[in-house]
């Protein structure tokens, strides 16, 4: 664990240098605890892949005891099974027909599998929320197996449809607003990734788990998706 | 009591202190662009200091008075007029019911900041009414639009406020090149030495791209060892180095987390003098280290607390 200075009111704390389901967890985990033991001067806090951001007021705390007590609160030895209690698995409906799986084409090509195969591929394994940014609710998925790790768009979409599920390399994630965006879309969910009316906002949380699990056309309709919006 | 918008302007943006607490879900902080003069015109009117406000870019903003009360401006001179009788900055006015506030265009500094008295009443979203068009949050209508003719503004009870300005010594002149404090971080070691020099030696000019969310620069390209990063968490000022190598200054509604290499970052208090400049002004930079930006930070702290002639503590 590294504490760096960032500015007067903001430092990061890294916890590794490479994506991996280690790294994520003890993200997470130190997150929760910031979270619990230091909410009395914290402002914000950005968790990611491998670092969380720590915002704190420096009307409350200044650049060394904020270091002090991240120090002192992350000392605890992490727990591996304590990570895998207090994250849920989410089960996300995603239709992956012709009509909302705009580059499902290309990801065949890429790959070289038919769609079944792709559909199969993408919705059999559970992927681990390691970072949520880009926009509200954004919520990036890892990893892609390897044969569906389609890269990027070389250009981007001006507007990617509400729930689009998209690939990009070895992420794949959920458009939880119409924003531009460059990921390949393979899939439609009707499930409301961010939904400020709600408690928890987000549907996803860092180190949350999901899998996918592909739906008819009838029942994406019935549980309200929309088809005919672009 | 309320406002009316009798003309919105380029872009005149509700703002509070930020919406605080919500980056881990991706939602970014908004707020004001320069929090030296939002604060200060708070300070004035002896509102909260995260008390709603006005911020009005470039001007061409005219109100209509509903109800009497008091308001300061500071920041930008955007020529402003009370019933026609030119204004300045950095004080406040009484306002009778029927008068008439116009902001014209620049004189020196880009976004002028409007308080009144008791704050301004608009609905919060996540605790906050700071507008981020792009995510759709805060602002009159909740929904991050900006303001528009027609728009009627809630505002908060008129306190008794005497008159007040604000001390000489604290008014910044927009005009004046800017060299900004930068503390290195993040990526530094990652760029070689004459990269690092390179970046304090050099004169930027601000670009033609700039918006709330930040601000790029034009200038000596500065080159990274890496090319991208795994994504991490954006501090507010963070100095992003794109492939380009021309910087980018990420500002108020900036995106949470990013993935370009970063040298360092500016204060809160630099970020906000940067967002004063309009395209072709001169910007260069010099190395601060995190204990003098905490040590003025607290030193403009403490003068806001103490307030000015006139201004209860």
């Amino acid at each position: 664990m590294r504490i760096e200075p960032v500015n007067e009111s903001t430092c990061i704390v890294y916890f590794g240098d490479r994506i991996c389901d280690e790294t994520a967890g003890l993200v997470k985990q130190a997150t929760d605890i910031i979270r619990a033991t230091l909410s009395d001067v914290i402002t914000d806090l950005v968790p990611s892949y491998t670092s969380v951001l720590v915002c704190y007021d420096l009307e409350r705390i200044d650049r060394f005891d904020i270091r002090s007590r991240l120090r002192k609160a992350l000392k605890q030895t992490p727990v591996a099974a304590k990570d895998e209690l207090s994250s849920q698995t989410l089960e996300l409906p995603v239709y992956y027909g012709p009509e909302v799986a705009l580059d499902m084409e290309d990801v065949c090509e890429f790959s070289g599998l038919s769609v079944e195969e792709v559909i199969r591929i993408h919705s059999e394994q559970t992927y681990r929320v390691y970072a949520i940014g880009f926009s509200p609710g954004f919520a990036f998925l890892g990893s892609t197996d390897p044969r569906i790790a389609i890269p990027r768009k070389s250009t981007p979409r001006l507007k990617v449809p509400v729930g689009s599920v998209g690939i990009a390399g070895t992420q794949t994630a959920i458009y939880p607003s119409a924003t531009p965006g460059g990921w390949q879309i393979v899939g439609r969910t009707p499930s409301k990734m961010i939904d400020w009316d709600s408690e928890s906002l987000a549907l996803a949380q860092i180190g949350d788990r999901v899998k996918f699990r592909s739906i008819a056309r009838d029942e994406f309709v019935s549980l309200g998706g929309q088809l005919d919006e672009l | 009591m309320s406002f009316e918008v009798l003309n919105p302007g380029m872009l005149t943006l509700i703002q509070d202190i930020g919406r605080l607490g919500y980056q881990h879900i991706g939602v970014t902080t908004g707020g004001p662009m320069d929090e030296h003069a939002f604060l200060w015109a708070n300070r004035l009117l002896n509102n909260p200091l995260s008390a709603a406000q006005l911020e009005i870019t470039f001007g061409r903003l005219s109100l209509l008075a509903h109800s009497d009360t008091s308001i300061a401006i500071t920041g930008a001179d955007l020529g402003a007029r009370i019933n026609n009788q030119g204004v300045q900055p950095w004080q406040t006015y009484e306002i009778k019911q029927g008068d008439r506030i116009d902001f014209s265009m620049p004189v020196s500094g880009l976004r002028a900041y409007l308080a009144v008295s008791g704050g301004l009443r608009p609905p919060l979203k996540l605790g906050s009414c700071a507008t981020v068009s792009r995510e759709k949050l805060g602002g009159l209508d909740g929904q991050g639009s900006k303001l528009q003719t027609g728009d009627r503004i809630p505002l908060g009870t008129p306190q008794k406020t005497p008159r007040a300005s604000v001390p000489y010594s604290e008014i910044p002149d927009y005009r004046k090149p800017l060299r900004l404090g930068v503390i290195p971080g993040y990526q530094y070691p990652h760029f070689p030495r004459s990269e690092r020099t390179r970046f304090f030696s050099g004169e930027y000019e601000v670009s033609q791209n700039i918006d709330r969310m930040g601000y790029r620069l034009a200038g000596a390209a500065i080159q990274c060892d890496l090319d991208g990063i795994i994504s991490e968490g954006i501090a507010y000022g963070a100095i992003q180095i794109p492939a380009d190598g021309q910087p980018i200054v990420l500002m108020k509604d900036r995106q949470t987390i990013g993935g370009y290499p970063k040298i360092g970052s500016l204060s809160a208090l630099g970020a906000g003098q940067l967002a004063q400049r309009g395209p072709g002004a001169s910007v260069s930079f010099y190395p601060v280290d995190v204990a003098d930006a905490e040590a003025r930070r607290m030193i403009f702290n403490r003068r806001l607390r103490d307030g000015a002639p006139g201004i209860g503590k």
